[in-house]
């Protein structure tokens, strides 16, 4: 909402200045966005008086003038209006006053060799208008010497006001200053409702066939109308509020609805056949609204229609067909009452916005419908002439009387504050609600201009907001005993642990958006959400993999001309059956730089991507040991380079290169997913076991295997270590070679073994007996010891 | 030759030798089978007892002094050489080692730990919920029916349905959450809710994905005085500033009646934003007391039980706090915005030792 001081001071009897009223308002929950005066901007500028005006030596186009800016004296200024002449009162700028229109500073200047003092300025040079043709030209008792802004009424500050969904009521200034004067910042001015001198009936008959839709349908005709131009004072009141004045007929539909919230509508009774009727559109039935703009609608929206075509969007927009102009002389006053409901409906249906709109969707005065009507008729009279009908209605508005039964005490219950009973009753009656005498609970009834408040805790609100919010006192949360209790849940324990490790490892964390394009989701197996109203195509899915982010991520990088990526990203997978909280590493280029120790850069590879994983997993707290590796992952992987993790049925990571397909605009990529809702939870007891370290030495033997080439390694491992469970404690793989030496389609595979004696020496032949079992287990894959 | 002549030929030999190979050469000439000094003590035994008294002891010092110094000769040659091997195996340590890993936590996880950690200690639990809505727990349940014009204050995004399944919602708030603690779980209940949430805007302060925290009290007789020290308690911890003014003006969000907004008190100084003071305002968050509609509709009784909630954008406290201007850097993951505004993985907030890295 936007409007002047003056505006607000027509319904609010009040010598608080500007600020003071933002102020309250703000402290009253109704948000001032920003306070100026246009005044302010125009301080430098003065009426100043032409005294003399010759043609510029040297330039056809131009003036020399002689000003006379208040001190009689004759000051020489410049000017290439073609309307300053010897006597004209206008606007002058002197050396350094800024100039809003233009941007500039004056200073005094040559031009075309003539020094210039100043400036005589025109409307759009001052933002006063778009006039640019001359210029002001100020009627001749304008007072020379004085601030323009001042004498023309400019000092007028104008508000922008942010209304909740919820105030209804300050939807028009009239609201805000009944709020204003509750607060204590002034006296509210009652509305007098005129009797109106009516004759005759309506010469257009009104009814409603939709009474949900538009349950109230009221009007009177003005016969005989002339439709100029509105007075000034509400031509500027209209523009500084950021209105455009039309005519007369149409400004006072927007003083209606930005003075006291009751939108209004005027038809041409010319321009209509037969009556108009609220109803229910019918299918494919289109309007061409004020807007310049065609609607098509349909039957969930209620309009108001003639004998013929539909003329108003009921409590939207009218019709361009049906508007005022200035030979209307016989005008149809619609005051009606439209669903809150319908109208917010229709409105985001037709992603139409208007004045109108925005007051009928959060719910007008039910009460005043009438009044409106008649408080408008009256001044269209007043201002156009003509004769006004009897009132028509049709329908009734919705007049519920809502009565809220209200303990006192609620106030320092729920707001924290202690306000005495009295003055409880005073706020809540200053803002128009009615308590009913007696003791506690009281019953309140609300005014109908607050569909909003419907129980004790809006009453809270009411008081507390003023008396004033700034008054509630801090008051301690009742703090548990002892140290504050732990509150993480294990999986906000883990991703914590698991954000903190990568980063140690040297991975860097990006948040990357959920969603993702449809393309890029089918490149990674797929999406089951997709919205319907996404942002763009790029937005247009819920990420089924973290994968795609990282990629593009790793894109943008690499064109930004990065030469090692380590990202990470810690986020969910939204699937059909959930949302599955998930780690994602993503590594490309460098694995290592150039290094004069070591030579040429490395690339990442899919074990680069494995250490990843192995070390989040065991961070997690997954059995790691117990894990198989098997080839390939999906098909986003590279299928020969690349491994998922499964524990039994669980997959709980893939890992590996990723392919060609999916890397856009990167060369080569490693990365991995770790399912983190696949990890079994893991239950550790506080205290750990006794440390028990064997007495003995462990002794170490290497045994090298042929192995056939399809043997994976970890398999091999595993039966060397399961070969003898009480003295193998460890086997490692610490060699693997192909090539000369070793039979076509096989692979030397050596591993080392630990083995643990526990209560005696190992004999030779101990140690012989295991490793017969070593091989016998390797046998078993196919694997010979390599002699 | 007399011992006096041969203890001074040995041990000039001794000091002469230069290397561990002429050492031993003079050992063996003195002190081996056929040594000089060895000769003479195997002379001993032809010696009449009384000369034998009288010579031996001579002869036993002499033989330990020649020890001695070829032991001292020894070491000192070791010493020497050790040096010299030292001094041979010299390295510019001014080359580089191997590069030094050092990876980030972005500024919205740090912000949620800090959050977590201040919090905790007020006694509240972190609390979780789906991001793909239902309308119910997004809109119906916290007061905003379906035609409610505060619907139009929520930009939505809304999933495509399934054959016949209902149509849901990007959440475009945490506070459902609220909703799923107090239906899942039996007052009091002291939460809050860190996650993403979509609103279909985007320019330089909005993005269509966002981080919001929630907090939420539900107990008996707690009111917004209670709301005030706590939004109060939590920003001087955040700030890690003491000189803190909260400036609560009435407002409107459907869930909570009285509804407040909350500006906290700041300065600009140099084109800086510092929170403290009075000179500027700042709106930070949202909140209010609970709606009793709001808990009416998750099943408790409003007559009982009462409380508070409040919002706030995560994003927003981290660009207030450390220093971002554009919002839509923080989805970008450009490496370069990372290392500049990601923390070490070591930087965790912790009360000791403060949640301001």
């Amino acid at each position: 909402m936007r409007f002047p001081l003056s505006w607000l001071k027509r319904y609010l009897d009040t010598e608080a200045s500007a600020t003071d009223l933002a102020d309250a308002m703000t402290r009253l929950g109704l948000e001032v966005e920003s306070l100026e005066n246009p005044a302010e901007a125009l301080k430098p500028f003065v009426i100043a008086k032409v005294l003399t005006a010759e043609r510029h030596p040297q330039a056809d186009k131009l003036q020399v003038l002689s000003v006379d800016t208040g001190d009689g004296k004759g000051l020489q200024v410049v000017c290439g209006a073609p309307n300053a002449r010897a006597g004209l009162l206008g606007v002058f700028g002197s050396p350094g006053a800024y100039v809003p229109g233009l941007d500039v500073t004056l200073k005094v200047a040559a031009i075309r060799g003539v020094e210039s003092n100043g400036m005589m300025c025109s409307a759009r040079e001052l933002q006063l208008g778009e006039d640019h043709e001359g210029i002001l030209d100020l009627p001749a008792d304008a007072p020379v010497g004085a601030g323009y802004a001042e004498w023309a009424g400019l000092n007028d500050p104008v508000f922008e006001v942010a209304i909740t969904p919820n105030r209804q009521d300050c939807m028009g200034v009239y609201g805000i200053a009944r709020d204003l004067a509750a607060a204590g910042l002034g006296t509210l001015k009652p509305l007098v409702v005129p009797a109106i001198a009516a004759q005759g009936e309506s010469l257009v008959p009104v009814r409603t066939d939709d009474p949900k839709g538009c349950p109230a349908f009221f009007a009177r005709s003005v016969a005989g109308v002339r439709n100029g131009p509105s007075p000034k004072w509400l031509q500027d009141i209209l523009t500084r509020a950021g209105l455009r004045p039309i005519s007369a007929l149409v400004d006072v539909t927007n003083y209606f609805a930005i003075g006291l919230g009751r939108p209004l509508h005027v038809y041409d009774v010319a321009k209509l056949k037969g009556g108009l009727v609220a109803r229910r559109a019918k299918p494919g039935e289109t309007l061409l609204a004020l807007n310049g703009k065609s609607y098509e609608l349909d039957d969930s929206m209620t309009v108001i229609a003639d004998d013929t075509h539909v003329h108003d969007i009921g409590g939207i927009m009218g019709g361009m067909d049906s508007g005022v102009s200035e030979t209307t002389t016989d005008v149809l006053v619609e005051a009606a009452y439209f669903d809150p409901a319908r109208i917010g409906a229709t409105g985001r249906a037709l992603g139409l916005t208007s004045d109108a709109r925005s007051r009928f969707e959060r719910g007008v005065d039910p009460a005043f419908v009438e009044p409106g009507l008649d408080l408008a008729v009256a001044m269209i009279v007043e201002l156009c002439g003509g004769t006004a009908s009897e009132i028509l209605k049709a329908g009734e508005p919705p007049l519920a009387e809502k009565t809220v039964g209200f303990d006192p005490a609620r106030t320092l219950a729920l707001g924290g504050l202690d306000v005495p009973e009295a003055e409880q009753r005073a706020i809540l009656e200053k803002l128009g609600f009615v308590v009913a005498e007696g003791a506690a609970p009281w019953a309140v009834a609300v005014p109908s201009w607050r569909r909003d408040v419907d129980g004790a805790a809006d009453l809270v609100e009411e008081i507390v907001r003023l008396h004033g919010l700034d008054k509630v006192r801090s008051v301690a949360l009742p703090r548990p005993d002892g140290v504050a209790a732990p509150t993480a849940t294990p999986a906000q324990k883990l991703e914590r642990r698991l954000k903190r490790l990568m980063a140690a490892r040297g991975l860097d964390e990006a948040i990357t958006w959920s969603f993702i394009s449809e393309a890029e989701a089918a490149k990674f197996g797929g999406c089951h959400w997709k919205l319907d109203n996404p942002l763009s195509a790029e937005l247009a899915v819920m990420r089924g993999s973290l994968l795609p982010g990282l990629v593009s991520a790793a894109g943008r990088n690499a064109a930004r001309g990065s030469q090692s990526l380590r990202l990470f990203q810690h986020g969910r997978r939204y699937l059909a059956e959930g949302e599955r909280p998930t780690l994602a590493v993503l590594l490309a280029g460098d694995a290592t730089p150039r290094d004069w120790r070591f030579g040429k850069a490395r690339a990442f590879d899919a074990f680069d991507a494995k250490a990843e994983v192995q070390a989040a997993l065991a961070a997690a707290g997954a059995p790691v040991e117990r894990l198989q590796t098997v080839q390939p992952a999906s098909d986003h992987y590279h299928p020969g380079r690349s491994a998922k993790l499964v524990l039994g049925k669980a997959v709980l990571a893939e890992f590996g290169e990723l392919h060609p397909d999916v890397l856009g605009d990167l060369d080569r990529a490693v990365a991995a997913e770790i399912f983190l809702d696949a990890i079994p939870e893991r239950r550790q007891k506080r205290a750990r076991p006794a440390f028990t370290p064997p007495a003995l030495q462990p002794v170490r033997r290497d045994f090298a295997f042929l192995v056939p080439e399809t043997v994976q390694a970890e398999a091999l491992v595993r039966a060397v270590k399961g070969a003898d469970k009480a003295l193998i404690a460890d086997a490692q793989l610490f060699d693997r070679f192909a090539g000369a030496g070793v039979p076509e389609g096989q692979l030397s595979l050596a591993v080392a073994v630990t083995l643990q004696p526990l209560d005696k020496t190992l004999t030779d032949a101990d140690i012989e007996a295991v490793a017969r079992a070593i091989v016998a287990a390797a046998g078993k894959l196919g694997a010979t010891l390599r002699g | 030759m007399t011992t006096d002549a041969l203890r001074g030929e040995t041990l000039a030999s001794i000091d002469a030798a230069q290397t561990p190979e002429a050492l031993e050469a003079v050992r063996v000439a003195a002190l081996g089978k056929s040594g000089s000094i060895s000769q003479l003590m195997k002379g001993l035994g032809g010696l009449a007892p009384d000369e034998r008294l009288k010579v031996a002891p001579v002869y036993q010092a002499l033989r330990e002094e020649v020890s001695a110094a070829l032991e001292a000769k020894k070491t000192e040659l070791g010493k020497a050489a050790l040096s010299a091997r030292l001094a041979s195996e010299r390295q510019d340590l001014s080359l580089p080692s191997s590069p030094l890993l050092s990876g980030t936590v972005h500024p919205i996880s740090q912000v949620m730990d800090e959050l977590s950690e201040i919090f905790a200690d007020l006694g509240f639990a972190v609390a979780e919920g789906p991001e793909i809505e239902s309308d119910w727990h997004n809109f119906t349940a916290l007061n905003i029916p379906p035609e409610h014009p505060a619907r139009a204050m929520h930009d939505t995004f809304y999933a495509t349905p399934a054959e016949g399944g209902e149509r849901m919602v990007l959440r475009t708030h945490t506070s459902p959450v609220q909703i799923r603690t107090m239906m899942a779980g039996k007052p009091p209940f002291r939460i809050i809710a860190p996650g993403r949430v979509y609103r279909s805007d985007s320019d330089a302060t909005h993005t269509p994905m966002f981080h919001q925290v929630e907090g939420l009290v539900i107990d008996r007789g707690i009111h917004l005085g209670h709301l005030k020290w706590t939004l109060e308690t939590f920003v001087k911890a955040f700030f890690e500033v003491d000189d803190v003014t909260l400036r609560l003006r009435p407002s409107f969000f459907p869930f909570t009646e009285p509804s407040v907004e909350v500006d906290v008190g700041c300065s600009w100084e140099g084109g800086t934003l510092k929170v403290g003071g009075t000179s500027s305002w700042l709106e930070i968050l949202g909140s209010g007391m609970v709606h009793p509609k709001v808990i009416a509709n998750c099943g408790l009784d409003p007559n009982e039980w009462q409380g508070f909630a409040f919002g706030c954008g995560i994003d927003r406290l981290a660009m207030l706090k450390y220093g971002m201007t554009d919002l839509r850097a923080f989805f970008d993951a450009d490496l370069r915005w990372l290392k500049h505004f990601g923390f070490a993985s070591l930087d965790v907030p912790t009360l000791s030792a403060g949640v301001g890295a």
